[in-house]
């Protein structure tokens, strides 16, 4: 039976090398190995977006990544959106818009509404729902996430 | 999932070594988007998971106007679609790649993991048989070459041995008044499962038909190419009649069953359907592509 595995990995800007079982996913190493609670499991198969992180400077489902991956890549979870104790302007957009009710697709939104302003800082709301088609919300309906993300987007632009 | 060790080979050579070791018990990853879900499902009995994203020759993505477009194995779908050159010169290709999943999956799943991974309702598949495309497989034995519509031998089973890599696809350079497209039905906007899916080409001559290929998904055990729909309008005018005939040829080629996510009777029209409104499409593009 296979060991566990030394994994050398940079997580919001910090270096952090962790052990885990190659069969692990990056989602369960986060959470169970790491101890970084914020990004959520949903459906643990890639269709619901809850565990959405950045690796490498592109959007990824941790449930379908293996934790022996993240040997040598950058990754960023939700803990690692806000300044301290300052929210993202996507952070408060979405509570300033209640994009979010029980908050489980929470992080997963905004790590991939992150990566999307990054690169596109005026998406139209076609462009949103696209990029967003990965993560699912069983609460709010969308609209209003989409409506925190276009605010948030008219922020950054004048920050 | 049950336990599995982990490998990470540099070169061609060392993942052939691995794969030959290991017996048949390992499977080469790419994405991991299909072979994750498919290890904690038991779809596969192995020990052993080869990633192939750490060799150079998997993450090539070349392309020139006369040797055409080599793709890395693991090259995952958003380097494809956003590569100017190769989006430009396979718009058929960039159709299937940019539908495919969402804009995570997109983020790691490869057109090699999806031919690989051999399903019947794989997006890139038709596309790249429409394309003329061909896989390079290493082994102990050296290289070999599969056309794309001989890869998938079965409902996940394809023509890789134990001990065979896929290091890459190729596709043909696009010849002047060529057009391609795919297109697939589902019930929703996007991220689904084919129902049905169609990948054409044709190349035009002075207004007629001088080579078409239709490729369908999801309506048989593996990707189908019916080359009986295109040899049949070769030569014809490219206008509606003809773009009816190869349609109809697809409907009556296709050998779908009945599930979850549609019938046979529904799977056949959308067969005639998708193949029809490909054909305009890549029909439309060919005479862009003068």
């Amino acid at each position: 039976m296979p060991g566990k595995t030394y994994v050398q990995t940079n997580i919001n800007g910090e270096h952090v090398d962790f052990l885990c079982e190659p069969r692990q996913s990056l989602l369960e190493c986060l959470r169970d190995v790491i101890g970084l609670t914020g990004t959520k499991e949903g459906c643990n198969d890639g269709n619901c977006g809850a565990c959405t992180v950045e690796m490498d400077g592109r959007i990824v489902t941790s449930c379908l990544v293996l934790g022996v991956e993240a040997e040598g890549k950058e990754i960023t979870t939700i803990e690692g959106i806000a300044d301290g104790s300052t929210l993202h302007p996507i952070q408060q957009s979405f509570l300033e818009n209640a994009a979010l009710q029980c908050g489980i697709c929470t992080p997963g939104f905004i790590v991939a509404s992150k990566s999307l302003l990054d690169q596109n800082p005026d998406p139209t709301e076609h462009e949103i729902r696209f990029w967003l088609a990965n993560n699912l919300c069983r609460c709010t309906g969308y609209d209003k996430i989409i409506r925190a993300v276009q605010d948030a987007a008219v922020k950054m632009q004048e920050a | 999932m049950k336990w599995i060790d982990y490998a990470t080979p540099h070169s061609v050579r060392e993942a052939v070594d691995v794969l030959s070791e290991a017996g048949g018990r390992a499977r080469v990853m790419a994405g991991g988007t299909d072979l994750l879900v498919a290890l904690r499902a038991g779809v596969y009995d192995i020990d052993l998971v080869v990633d192939g994203k750490n060799i150079p020759e998997l993450n090539e993505i070349t392309y020139d106007p006369t040797n055409g477009l080599t793709l890395g194995a693991a090259v995952p779908c958003y380097k494809i679609y956003g590569n100017k050159a190769v989006a430009t010169a396979y718009p058929g290709l960039i159709d299937a790649a940019s539908l495919i999943g969402g804009t995570q999956i997109q983020g790691r799943a490869s057109l090699g993991g999806n031919l690989c991974n051999a399903t019947p309702s794989a997006d890139t598949i038709p596309p790249m048989i429409a394309l003329k495309g061909t896989a390079n497989i290493a082994g102990p034995n050296g290289n070999r070459q599969v056309a794309i519509e001989d890869f998938c031998t079965g409902v996940r089973q394809n023509a890789l041995g134990s001990d065979e890599i896929l290091v890459s696809l190729h596709l043909p350079a696009p010849v002047a008044n060529s057009g391609a497209n795919y297109i697939r039905f589902i019930p929703r906007n996007e991220m689904d499962i084919a129902v049905a899916g169609a990948g054409v080409s044709v190349v035009l001559d002075n207004g007629d038909i001088k080579e078409a290929r239709v490729s369908l998904a999801s309506v048989a055990p593996t990707p189908l190419f019916v080359q009986e729909a295109g040899d049949a309008i070769a030569g014809k005018p490219a206008n509606d009649e003809t773009v009816r005939i190869a349609s109809g040829i697809a409907r009556d080629a296709a050998r779908p069953i009945t599930d979850m996510r549609g019938t046979i009777e529904f799977r056949q029209h959308l067969c005639e359907v998708l193949t029809r409104r490909a054909l305009n499409t890549a029909i439309e593009r060919a005479k862009e592509n003068n």
